[in-house]
């Protein structure tokens, strides 16, 4: 039934002495506990029957002492079995984290921010209420359950079965009311993150809200949503209200029961004072072992059902797997070669790339043109094997990329991605951030490559400039130029730029790109980009078209040849000379 | 920055300051916290009762054989139990009722603030602090609603009871009960001040924790092309250890003070033996009464043993409630004027005139920047990258407000309009695309009924948008992932683009909104455009000149100065930095060409 929580086993095993340890803990404190009643029972009796006073007293002292060591034991069972909780969930994150890291960009582009957060928070935090808590409570009512039923027994079987009697309907009522509860709370916490997804997504797209004035819509949306929450949430309080008055009842009437049918029993000389005292204390511990197992219950379904997801995350195929690498390679010299590659980002999606062919020589430049949309950034991608291919294969040197260590693979890359993204650290640490080693020069060095030292140098704080979430605070150039020299810090024997240019000015691209020539030299470098003046220096240029290269050659030798190159070329021309004729 | 100080905020666990405002949230339901507290005083009165019942069904019915009598107390023992439960179950729905609601109209006043911030605060503070603002912190809000407050009021209603019922009974019995007290407020006290500083480094580790996977799950690709996983792993190591070790401290605490709480009561017990038995001995005392003491020994501790809870509730929430308030009192709003001048029908002129702008207050970004644009006319701003371009459409909107000069719409100065009618004039394709997750339609339509179907799908082929769109298995109705990670970066452009140009504003502004398309598409976009917008005014930022050259007027900035303006050949004329810029991009294309 909760089959996926056998999954925790393997941490279980890790901390088996500290655990092992709890449960006697536990019981020691149990059996510690069970001394209190009985000796209030012999103290009342001795005061009713012989009036021994010094007796009474004794009796007063060994409740005591009973007392302080089953409080010494539950102090050491919340240092085992909850810290052993919060260990299993440290281990629980740490290798949720570790395998996240090794996901292929599919998965961080199919499940949005928020859902995956929401596993690491609060599908955790749920199996940490199993480990600790829930454990804990479970085998703590258990065995208080035994040992208290035993106890009672043996003072008067008569009594117990009276008192109990209301017992197994409550919490059967529990368990109903907490099955019902689950499915109510699963709605109301999918409400909620839908509330917060939407939160989220509008905060951080409040540029668009504002500047096509949709604040009203949004908040009459939001207020839609955090409407059903309520109604949601409501219907949930309708159920859980019975909580409380379940509660009293059970307790209630046991301890009506025992004054009734014990009284009975005492006026018939069938029972004394004291078992009635002691039938009291015994019956609030018994209260919250049958309360509580609605509730336990309840809490294993919801870290199994946390666990399952976990599980499936867990089983999510790391598809760029370093399995079939040969280790022997340690450094790649940048001969790039793709044959007959075919890409897809999934079965009911369209061919990107269909039985693409190319090769690319150690330490050349080569530059891709294509139309919107025509897979130039996927092509790219499979080189660092961000994706892999579906069909066919992509060599470094010769050799399948996928037989290349990962590791040896992209750090000899330096990806420059369409996309940018910085992280809200200083500039600095952005700059260096894959480097093993900081090196102010090399800060210094690369983004005087990428011409970002004049612009830092008006920054107040200059390299140690704290950017905002995504580097928010800097212009469209700057943050292309920063993400350009953390790709060239990495010394790497490829550089890829992902239309990097697109928000500098032909000026400063121009100079970028002087300076790169330097940088470049004995490294293989690709450049895509839509602009011919960044193009035509390129020692070979493809044109895609189609998934496929259907144009290549330099600068000249496509304009000589009057396809789709050439005719870029006069449209860009075209539309100059048009404007002279003016 | 001052934000990151909200986080530390430790919450005391009643300010009146803090309790007076929120009162004020509470004023509407004043209806249902009277109900409460009424029935609060009765439920509290029910449960006490039962001991003393018990006391008589001892002393008077068991003590004297008369069973009759002691069914009859059962009797009312029994109702008087099920009137406790009764009333408890509507005590806690109208609680919580309250409370929701109390943290709807918050919430929603949250959000609706939020909406009405200037970009400024949205530059200094992260998304996900403001996500916690109106989820987490209003959340612990209705904690306090429905399970701190009310259950204050009935645990001291309850224990003013118990006490009244005791002393009844036997005051000299009732003082030595209740002589572990002091211990227990003592113990508390302590527990408390631990727990405190505690929770404030569980919150501090926790937020940190996320944060740090929040920002590593949206920037996952760069963490794999610079293969920083080990790195990161060690990182992530660290401070999920900091997080664990807080939390194993905060169970310390715990696990001393439950115990000793246990062991105070189980030391109430031991006394009523020892004393209370002495006195029944000598007959100064019945059975009865030690009985029921046994029961107010355990009622009476409950609510001490769940005050620290509450006392969490009620801290947490005061943190909570000065964050949120915090957050209303952020007054980075840009203000409508007082008496704000109705425009109908703009023509679209707009003026410059001698404007400084800078974002901080170090270094002018814009200066002394002066230019007007006349009605329909199209204007390219061009410029080195930094060089203000985006800036000037940022004031221009009202994204940021200026610091000196004066810039007009039809010769109104923009800050003596509303700024939502302002923007119902303009649209504008920002440089950094945003795309939320729904459906391509509804990205392009951001869900105004007024644009329909129809011209969506114009819109779409206006930028040659629709192409692509009608490839995709679901057309227009495609699901769009979370920030278009689905889509090519040139293709979200296309679909911001659209929705601009669905919006059929009098006011287009550009900002390198085609960068990362190709030529052909470009050129087809412009083509389409220009019979689009005839008559309107249009403001166009791109680096690719073969995009500007056409325009009526070409801004040059530079550094943050407005260094050239004119006509494409004027400025080619002049032999300044356009010229220089122009020739960088062509000199090659023309000695080929020729
Ligand atoms: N993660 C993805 N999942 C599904 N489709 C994608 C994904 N990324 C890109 N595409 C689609 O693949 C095609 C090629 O995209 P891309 O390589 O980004 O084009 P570009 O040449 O503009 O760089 C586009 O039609 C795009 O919509
Ligand atoms: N939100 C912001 N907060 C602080 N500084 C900013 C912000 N946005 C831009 N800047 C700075 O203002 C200058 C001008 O930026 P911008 O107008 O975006 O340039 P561009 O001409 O490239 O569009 C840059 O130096 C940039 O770092
Ligand atoms: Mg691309
Ligand atoms: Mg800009």
């Amino acid at each position: 039934m909760f089959g996926n929580l056998k999954h925790l086993n393997k941490y279980f095993r890790r901390y088996k002495t500290k655990l092992l340890l709890g449960v006697l803990f536990i019981l020691l404190s149990n059996l510690a506990n069970v001394y209190i009643p009985l000796n209030v029972r012999e103290g009342v009796d001795t005061i009713e029957q012989t009036g021994d006073y010094s007796t009474v007293v004794n009796l007063a002292a060994v409740l005591l002492a009973a007392a302080f060591l089953s409080n010494l034991f539950r102090f050491f069972i919340r240092q085992t079995i909850i810290v052993v909780s919060r260990e299993i969930e440290y281990d629980l994150r740490h290798d949720f984290w570790s395998h996240i890291q090794q996901l292929p960009l599919r998965f961080f582009q199919n499940n949005s921010t928020g859902n995956i957060m929401s596993h690491a928070t609060n599908d955790i935090a749920s199996v940490r209420m199993f480990v600790g808590p829930s454990v804990m409570y479970s085998i703590d009512n258990g065995i208080k359950f035994v040992l208290t039923l035993a106890v009672m027994i043996s003072l008067s079987p008569m009594l117990t079965l009276y008192s109990l009697l209301p017992m197994p309907l409550m919490s059967l009522v529990v368990y109903i009311v907490m099955k019902k509860m689950h499915t109510k709370y699963t709605r109301i916490q999918e409400k909620m993150s839908d509330l917060t997804a939407k939160a989220q997504e509008n905060f951080s797209g409040i540029r668009v809200i504002k500047s096509y004035e949709r604040e009203e819509y949004e908040i009459s949306e939001y207020k839609k949503e955090s409407g059903e929450y309520l109604n949601r949430k409501m219907d949930q309080v309708k159920l859980q209200a019975f909580f409380a008055p379940i509660f009293m009842m059970i307790a209630g009437l046991s301890a009506i029961i025992v004054v009734l049918a014990g009284g009975n029993m005492i006026i018939n000389k069938e029972l004394s004072t004291g078992v009635i005292f002691a039938f009291m204390l015994f019956l609030m511990d018994l209260i919250w072992p049958m309360i509580s197992f609605g509730w336990v219950a309840n809490m294993i379904q919801q870290a199994d059902a946390s666990m399952k997801r976990l599980l499936k995350i867990w089983s999510e195929p790391v598809d760029i797997s370093n399995n079939n690498v040969d280790d022997l390679i340690t450094s790649i010299t940048g001969d790039i070669e793709f044959r007959n590659v075919s890409f897809r980002y999934a079965e009911n999606l369209p061919w990107v790339l269909k039985g693409l062919n190319l090769s690319i020589k150690q330490g050349e430049t080569v530059a891709f043109i294509g139309s919107t949309g025509v897979g130039k950034t996927s092509l790219i991608n499979l080189i660092p094997r961000l994706y892999d291919t579906t069909e066919g294969s992509v060599l470094i040197d010769g050799v399948d990329v996928r037989n290349i260590p990962l590791k040896v693979l992209r750090t000899a890359i330096g990806l420059v991605p369409q996309e940018n993204f910085l992280f809200s650290d200083t500039l600095a640490n952005n700059i260096m951030y894959g480097l093993e080693k900081r090196s102010e020069e090399l800060v210094h060095k690369v983004s005087g490559i990428a011409r970002l030292s004049k612009d830092v140098n008006s920054f107040p704080l200059a390299y140690e400039t704290i950017l905002g979430e995504r580097g928010i605070t800097l212009s469209g150039g700057q943050k292309q130029r920063s993400t350009l020299a953390r790709a060239l810090a990495i010394d790497p024997k490829i550089l890829i730029l992902d239309d990097s240019f697109s928000a500098v000015d032909t000026n400063t691209e121009e100079e970028i790109l002087r300076q790169l020539k330097e940088f470049m030299k004995n490294r293989t470098s690709i450049i895509i980009s839509h602009r011919i003046s960044t193009v035509k220096d390129s020692d070979k240029i493809f044109v895609i078209e189609d998934g496929k290269i259907v144009e290549k050659g330099t600068h000249e030798e496509l304009v000589a040849k009057d396809g789709v190159y050439a005719d870029l070329n006069t449209k860009q021309l075209l539309e100059k000379e048009l404007s002279e004729m003016n | 920055m001052a934000e990151q100080k909200d986080d530390d905020i430790l919450g005391k666990a009643y300010d009146s300051q803090l309790m007076k405002r929120l009162l004020a949230y509470v004023k509407p339901y004043k209806k249902y916290i009277i109900i409460a507290i009424m029935l609060n005083i009765l439920v509290s009165a029910l449960g006490p009762l039962r001991p003393y019942l018990t006391k008589i069904a001892f002393d008077e019915n068991i003590a004297n054989k008369d069973f009759d009598g002691l069914l009859v107390i059962s009797a009312v023992l029994l109702g008087s139990l099920m009137m406790q439960a009764l009333i408890q179950y509507f005590l806690t729905y109208y609680t919580e009722l309250t409370g929701q609601k109390i943290v709807y109209d918050l919430r929603i006043q949250l959000f609706s603030h939020v909406q009405k911030l200037a970009l400024k605060y949205f530059d200094k503070t992260p998304v996900g602090r403001t996500v916690t603002r109106v989820t987490n912190d209003v959340d612990s809000l209705n904690d306090m609603f429905s399970s701190g407050i009310v259950s204050i009021f009935s645990d001291i209603f309850s224990i003013v009871w118990i006490f009244i019922f005791m002393f009844a009974m036997s005051w000299d019995l009732s003082l030595v009960t209740l002589a572990v007290l002091p211990a227990l407020i003592y113990a508390t006290f302590l527990f408390r001040k631990k727990v405190r500083e505690n929770y404030r480094d569980v919150r501090k580790h926790l937020a940190r924790l996320n944060s740090y996977m929040q920002e590593r799950i949206t920037g996952m690709n760069v963490v794999q092309i610079f293969s920083k996983e080990n790195d990161e792993l060690k990182n992530f190591s660290s401070i999920n250890k900091d997080n664990k070790d807080v939390n194993i401290q905060s169970i310390f605490y715990h696990a001393v003070f439950f115990p000793v709480v246990e062991m105070l009561s189980a030391i109430s017990l031991a006394l009523i033996i020892w004393y209370g038995g002495g006195e029944v001995i000598q007959q100064h005392l019945t059975v009865g009464v030690l009985l029921a003491f046994f029961q107010y020994t355990e009622m009476f501790w409950r609510p001490v043993r769940d005050l620290s809870d509450k006392y969490n509730i009620l801290q947490t929430a005061m943190a909570s409630s000065e964050r949120i308030f915090n957050l209303l009192d952020d007054n980075t709003i840009i203000q409508d004027p007082e008496n704000a001048k109705k425009i109908k029908d703009i023509k679209g002129e707009v003026e410059f005139k001698n404007v400084w702008f800078t974002y901080n207050t170090d270094e002018y970004v814009l200066k002394n920047v002066s230019f007007k644009i006349n009605p329909g006319e199209r204007i390219a701003i061009v410029g080195a990258t930094g060089a203000g371009k985006t800036s000037i459409i940022n004031i221009l909107t009202r994204f940021y407000d200026i610091q000196k000069g004066s810039i007009t719409l039809d010769g109104i100065d923009i800050h003596d309009m509303n700024i939502s009618e302002l923007r119902k004039y303009i649209s504008m394709v920002l440089q950094d695309v945003f795309l939320f997750s729904g459906t391509i339609k509804s990205n392009i339509s951001l869900g105004n009924k007024e644009i329909t179907d129809e011209k969506i799908m114009e819109a779409a082929k206006y930028v040659g948008a629709d192409k692509f769109i009608s490839q995709l298995p679901n057309g227009y109705e495609e699901i769009v992932k979370e920030k278009g990670a689905t889509l090519s970066v040139g293709q979200k452009q296309l679909i911001s683009f659209a929705r601009a140009l669905a919006y059929n504003p009098q006011i287009l502004i550009l900002d390198e909104a085609t960068s990362s398309v190709d030529t052909e598409t470009e050129i087809l976009i412009q083509n389409a455009i220009e019979k689009l917008l005839v008559g309107r005014t249009s403001i166009v930022i791109a680096h690719r000149l073969s995009t500007i050259q056409n325009a009526d007027k070409i801004l040059v900035m530079h550094k943050g100065e407005l260094k050239e303006a004119g006509t494409h050949q004027e400025l080619l004329a002049n032999k300044g930095i356009y010229y220089k810029l122009y020739q960088l991009q062509y000199k090659d294309q023309e000695l080929k060409s020729a």
